[in-house]
């Protein structure tokens, strides 16, 4: 008796490499090929507030937005510069409050205290995380966790911007639609844009870091500010995220370095498919409203949502990205060995 | 030979926990010549080009580049400098594709100064720059291999890329962190005329080496390390013949010792 030895082969389609090329352009087959999945998810995002018709699950599709804005800084950290950061809440925490007291101390309109809050929170995340930046791995989750547990209690103990109350009266956008379309356009624009950033040679450097940081610094290059820059770009779109956060609510308070601005981009990057940029995003705008849907089951919610976690995990390892990009780029058979 | 002394090292010391990695190491590089520095399994060949290129810190000593010192610098100045290293044990970016590699030394403020922000000035852009380094070190521009991923490389290409790493740094010293070992005799053999050409570049290099015939065939002069000291420097005829050198690598021949 033989035992037929079987293996999956793959191979890319034939319009996946006609595509690659600059001969894209000579067939609307092969352009609608390139532009179709992009199309989709930009259309798709542009039309959920006008879709979705009550106000709490428009306010739900925001906060997607705003975990979609730290999924990406982690995937980017994770998956490109080698710095897997549990930072979330820390970015949150310090975009959310600097936007607050710009707010309350100038005066200043959303438009202004928002890319104000990203830019100087990013600052002042980056310096607090420069002494880390040398650490690698799990000793730099460990710090980026340790510095929004902190905050919390140094805010608290010391009854700092409010203490416990928070900061009460933040302006808040002038309407709904407002509101939306700034976080839906801030999402699109982060994700392409980092998906191009880290194809640019200074993306490659990144990279490299992940990759081999010893031959980065002999190819005459300083890791430490590399890895800077990176954490800027990850921490500013947090920040961005949590001054976004302060101005819906209208308040900002030590409930923003909650860990669940930790922990929910984790497992989205997980159920979204690390690597990919896209996918971490797709993973806030499917677990986040799951996780709002399964609030009808009260304290069962939690079991639901770990089997569903779990269940991803388990079957699809991978990502839901990972494996439609592979569906839609490559065949798949069968054959002998 | 101008003669000049391109890079001085005075009286390098390193220990690891109780272990004297180098002792008093002291040797002077001539521009535009090969220096080979071999010596037995462990005798500190390695540490002491981690310590001339900042990888590690030396306790004690100092490294003067054209007159100026480089010691206690960290890594990335020292290569911005000009005086560039290979990894014994090859350091490639095993997932980005293999001409993607060189991008990243060519990102660098040292070849940014020559090639402009965009890359290679007039040349082109930065890719089209990594192609024309690993053209001149022996990847054959048409074939595939420039564009497959690094991590599908065999040796011998691995070991090319890391000295097209160093070229793509426009240095004026490499120190080769044994190129030829893992490598087939008839890789060897074509890998030789590339470090003469390096050589005729004006390029100086200082090669740490168990191929001694090769070595010999590119090398003026050889020092010998052991134990972390210096045995002997000379050309290498001579230091060949030395003793103490033949004591190292091969133990000793007085009969006494076996007694």
């Amino acid at each position: 008796m033989d035992i037929q030895e079987r293996r999956k082969e793959r191979l890319d389609r034939g319009i996946k490499v006609r595509t690659e090329g600059i001969y894209a352009v000579s067939s609307w087959q092969e352009v609608t090929y390139l532009v179709l999945p992009r199309l989709i998810l930009i259309v798709g995002l542009l039309l959920l507030p006008l879709l979705i018709p009550s106000l709490y699950w428009k306010r739900v599709v925001s906060i997607a937005g705003i975990y979609g804005l730290l999924a990406l800084g982690f995937d980017f950290l994770a998956h490109f510069v080698g710095l897997v950061s549990l930072g979330g809440a820390f970015f949150i925490g310090v975009g959310g409050y600097t936007a607050a007291i710009l707010d309350k101390s100038l005066g200043l309109s959303p438009a202004f205290t928002i890319p104000m809050a990203a830019v100087g929170g990013a600052f002042v995340c980056t310096l607090l995380l420069f002494p880390a930046l040398p650490l690698r791995g799990v000793y730099f989750a460990i710090v980026t966790l340790m510095y929004p547990l902190a905050l919390m209690r140094i805010i608290e103990a010391l009854n700092i911007f409010g203490g416990t109350d928070g900061i009460l009266g933040v302006s808040s956008f002038p309407n709904r639609w407002i509101e939306q379309y700034c976080i839906i356009f801030t999402v699109i624009f982060a994700l392409f844009g980092l998906r191009r950033l880290v194809n640019e040679d200074i993306g490659l450097v990144f990279r490299g870091v992940k990759d081999n940081d010893q031959a980065v610094r002999a190819s005459g290059l300083s890791i430490t500010f590399y890895k800077a820059i990176a954490v800027f770009i990850a921490s500013g779109l947090g920040c961005l995220g949590g001054a976004y956060l302060s101005h819906i609510y209208m308040w900002s308070g030590i409930s923003q370095f909650a860990l669940d601005f930790s922990v929910i981009p984790i497992a989205a990057t997980v159920i979204g498919g690390g690597g990919t940029l896209v996918g971490p995003v797709l993973g806030c705008f499917f677990l986040v409203p799951i996780s709002e849907w399964l609030r009808e089951f009260g304290t069962l919610r939690i079991v639901f949502y770990s089997v569903i976690l779990m269940a991803f995990i388990m079957f699809r390892s991978e990502g839901i990205m990972v494996y439609a990009q592979r569906k839609y780029h490559q065949f798949e058979r069968w054959v002998k060995v | 030979m101008s003669g000049e002394n391109i890079l001085q090292v005075t009286n390098v010391c390193k220990t690891f926990g109780g272990i004297q990695a180098l002792l008093n190491v002291t040797f002077a590089v001539q521009r535009g010549e090969v220096f080979g520095i071999m010596g037995p399994n462990g005798s500190g060949k390695t540490t002491l080009i981690n310590c001339i290129t900042g990888f590690t810190k030396m306790d004690s000593g100092k490294v003067l580049y054209k007159g100026k010192e480089i010691s206690h610098k960290p890594p990335h100045q020292i290569a911005n400098l000009g005086v560039t290293r290979t990894f014994q044990i090859m350091r490639p970016y095993y997932s980005l594709p293999t001409y993607k590699n060189l991008v990243i030394p060519l990102f660098s403020p040292r070849a940014r100064r020559t090639g402009g922000w965009r890359g290679g000035g007039k040349l082109g852009d930065r890719e089209t720059v990594s192609i024309d380094i690993l053209e001149e070190i022996g990847f054959e521009r048409d074939s595939f291999v420039p564009y497959k991923l690094a991590s599908a490389l065999p040796t011998g290409y691995l070991k090319r890329l890391e000295l097209a790493r160093c070229l793509a740094l426009r240095p004026d010293v490499i120190l080769c962190d044994e190129v030829f070992s893992g490598l087939s005799m008839s890789e060897i053999a074509s890998m030789v005329p590339l470090i003469e050409k390096l050589q005729m570049d004006g390029i100086t290099l200082i090669m740490v080496e168990h191929r001694l015939r090769e070595l010999f065939r590119v090398a003026s002069r050889v020092m010998v390390l052991n134990f972390g000291q210096k045995l002997t420097e000379g050309i290498p005829e001579k230091v060949m013949q030395d003793e103490r050198v033949r004591e190292a690598y091969l133990g000793s021949e007085k009969a006494s010792d076996y007694i």
